[in-house]
């Protein structure tokens, strides 16, 4: 059999390779998603004190370090047993806003914009920053900016803008600086300014991709992501919510404490990134997607104006479920504008500035979980102490996981629809990884259990003969 | 009375008292040399090495702390070679156990950071050793994590000479030379302790911390000790 490798895959997070198998014919037979790296956390958290978990595992990924503080922070507030001030729980909620839009402007424009700009089949060479700069500056200008609003915001609120130490168990370490608060009001209308110019743009750009949206992971999965009691869109707190393709409650304000219920996890033979599926379906049928295009086919609403105005526009177009994973960057803009609008609702608040932002207490539970929307989607710390506070098991169910029965049956639809075997196409082959692109995937941050992204594709014959391989560094 | 001695510190002419330390009298005319395991207030060990200095007419390096003035000594604190071995000492100190400074509790806060960054030390030369230690989470109040431990002593000598406890000692040899309680048995377990705290105030890493602040919040009040000797020898 004949065998193509993308090794490794580029503008993604961490280390991937793909393998696409052709028959005899020449023509895509099987698709293979392999992750490379081993990262470890689980384990060799054991024996830690669990208040040191927020900042060891925000060591896990240098792009949304706050995510995993966040959820790391909450399974410590639930084995301290207590209730974080209400002024702590809305500056973690901002600190999370400020992360979502620089990670969404990071991967929209740093990563995804030279394949959606520039053309998927535009010359590899330029196909990059350096090409946007040349092509559409303002665009470029556009996601600079609004990248740097959201780590600036990090920063003012915590000192740092990667791994910063401010979100604790119990709360966060000191209150907002009302000079903060007052210089943020002043930069968001710029900020919306950016991603209402650029969801415009979006729109008039996404119908340029018809192929694309009919074969990027164009199929029916379950979706997933956490809602508040109203069902509307939450990023920092809620349950889980998981509906069927056709919009159907499957399992509705799932507390997380009971998320192993209906969450089981496998491991495939072929990479480091375990596969989550929906327990009560099984393994592999329960494929479920999390993420953008999850949280806003799983929400009844966004809970904004601006937000909740574009979700209607994108559900007209694309009706109430998008099964296309290409929409995960529509939906990602529809999310950094929610997330923006949230900002500006927390900052009016006038208990935004409030002093009283950490809970002291010791061990009052064994367990704890911790559950948040991360930018690429459904975050899940589970620890367990022993009565000193001493780490004795940890579980981190990671967004890009849950995706990855999905992303590795999007590839073999994307690789049937544009690679022949016979003609090899860079631009065929880019359309693979960017299909891996518009997950988001973050490889560093979702093998921590067992271990690679770059990414790397490989072209294998029906004997097995390698006939091609592609491999970014 | 006391006798008088003079003494010449980097050219410097300085008057001095017989029986006091070189690292005594050089930190008394506000002249600076480095030092992990000293602590004011505390007897003087000499296990960091870190205090080294050069004196005429000795042909090997003298730790600071424990070497006595003597009239006429003419002591280099300064030369290249010293501020080579002093880097030399803490990449040692950095390669020997597992220093994670990022996931530490006294980052920011951390003698062993301090000194690092002061020497330049950018890298480690020598390969790490990556020991496997525990953390004893047994105490209710306070943790240690052997990780961090430079077997300064600090602690112990706290314990013995300022608490009267002597809950600490140094067990085993060489590199498997490991800080226990009473015995080896768990912190929490020894029933000398009087949870007084002395013993993490004077402890210059992260090793020791009292339970529940995050990473970088452990900040240490390093007076405490020399504050109590002070007042006692005051009585």
């Amino acid at each position: 059999m004949k065998k193509i490798t993308i090794d490794h895959v580029s503008r993604i997070e961490g280390h991937a390779k793909i393998t696409i198998r052709l028959d005899s014919a020449g023509q895509v037979a099987d698709t293979q998603f392999h992750v490379t790296q081993v990262r470890g956390f689980e384990k060799f958290v054991e024996g830690r004190p669990y208040y040191e978990m927020p900042s060891i595992t925000s060591r896990i990924c240098g792009i949304c370090p706050v995510s995993h503080e966040l959820a790391s922070s909450k399974a410590c507030d639930s084995i301290m047993a207590v209730r974080i001030p209400v002024t702590a729980a809305k500056l973690r909620e901002l600190i999370h806003c400020a992360q979502f839009v620089q990670s969404h402007a990071l991967s929209f424009f740093h990563l995804s914009a030279p394949d959606l700009l520039l053309g998927m089949d535009f010359d590899p060479a330029t196909r990059n920053i350096a090409g946007l700069l040349e092509e559409h500056p303002d665009a470029l200008r556009d996601g600079i900016g609004l990248r740097k609003f959201g780590q600036q915001v990090i920063e003012r609120l915590a000192r740092e803008r990667v791994h910063p130490s401010w979100v604790v168990p119990g709360g966060v370490n000191s209150p907002l600086d009302p000079h903060a608060r007052e210089l943020t009001l002043t930069e968001l209308p710029a900020a919306m300014a950016i991603v209402k110019r650029t969801l415009a743009l979006w729109k008039g750009t996404v119908d340029h991709f018809p192929n694309e949206i009919e074969s990027f992971s164009n199929f029916p999965t379950m979706y997933c992501g956490l809602v508040g009691p109203d069902g509307s869109l939450r990023l920092y707190d809620g349950n889980l919510r998981f509906v069927g393709s056709d919009g159907s409650m499957v399992a509705d304000q799932v507390a997380p404490n009971d998320y192993a219920t209906y969450i089981g996890e496998a491991t495939l033979p072929d990479s480091y990134l375990k596969a989550p599926y929906f327990k009560p379906t099984g393994f592999p049928d329960g494929i479920y997607r999390v993420g953008p295009l999850a949280r806003l086919n799983v929400a009844d609403r966004c809970g904004t104006p601006g937000a909740d105005a574009e979700l209607e526009e994108y559900r007209q177009r694309f009706g109430r479920i998008v099964q296309s994973g290409f929409h995960y960057h529509y939906a990602r803009l529809i999310e950094a504008l929610y997330a923006l609008e949230r900002m500006q609702e927390l900052l009016d608040d006038p208990s935004i500035v409030g002093t009283m932002v950490r809970a002291h207490a010791g061990v009052n539970d064994l367990e704890g979980v911790g559950v948040i929307e991360a930018p690429r989607g459904t975050l899940i710390h589970h620890y367990k102490v022993d009565a000193n506070g001493a780490m004795t098991w940890a579980n981190l169910v990671v967004a890009t996981g849950h995706n990855n029965l999905a992303i590795g049956r999007g590839i073999l639809q994307v690789a049937k629809r544009f690679v022949d075997g016979n003609k090899i196409k860079e631009g065929a082959l880019n359309r693979v990884s960017a299909l891996v692109r518009a997950y988001d995937p973050c490889l560093s941050c979702s093998t921590h259990a067992l271990g690679t992204v770059p990414l790397a594709l490989e072209l294998r014959g029906a004997d097995g003969q390698l006939l091609d391989e592609v491999r970014t560094e | 009375m006391t006798e008088k001695v003079k003494v010449r510190i980097d050219g410097e002419v300085i008057a001095a008292t017989a029986g006091q330390t070189i690292l005594e009298v050089a930190r008394a005319n506000g002249k600076y040399i480095p030092a992990l395991c000293y602590m004011e207030g505390l007897s003087a060990v000499g296990a960091c090495r870190l205090c080294m200095v050069q004196v005429a007419g000795v042909a090997r390096l003298l730790p600071a702390c424990t070497t006595p003035v003597q009239e006429g000594l003419a002591i280099d604190t300064t030369s290249s070679q010293l501020q080579s071995y002093r880097k030399i000492a803490l990449e040692l100190l950095l390669a020997e156990r597992n220093h994670v400074c990022a996931v530490c509790v006294s980052s920011g806060h951390c003698e062993l950071q301090t000194l690092a960054q002061e020497h330049g030390v950018t890298y480690v030369r020598y390969p790490y050793n990556y020991p496997r230690l525990t953390v004893d989470t047994t105490h209710p109040r306070y943790v240690l994590d052997h990780n961090r431990c430079i077997l300064c002593s600090r602690c112990v000598r706290t314990c013995a000479e300022i608490e009267g406890a002597h809950v600490w000692d140094m067990a085993g040899r060489g590199i498997d030379t490991r800080l226990v309680s009473e015995l080896k048995r768990p912190w929490g377990e020894a029933t000398s302790c009087t949870s007084c705290g002395k013993c993490v105030q004077a402890c210059p890493t992260g090793a020791m911390a009292e339970k529940g602040w995050a990473v970088e919040e452990m900040t240490k009040q390093r007076t405490v000790v020399s504050r109590l000797t002070s007042m006692r020898e005051g009585q």
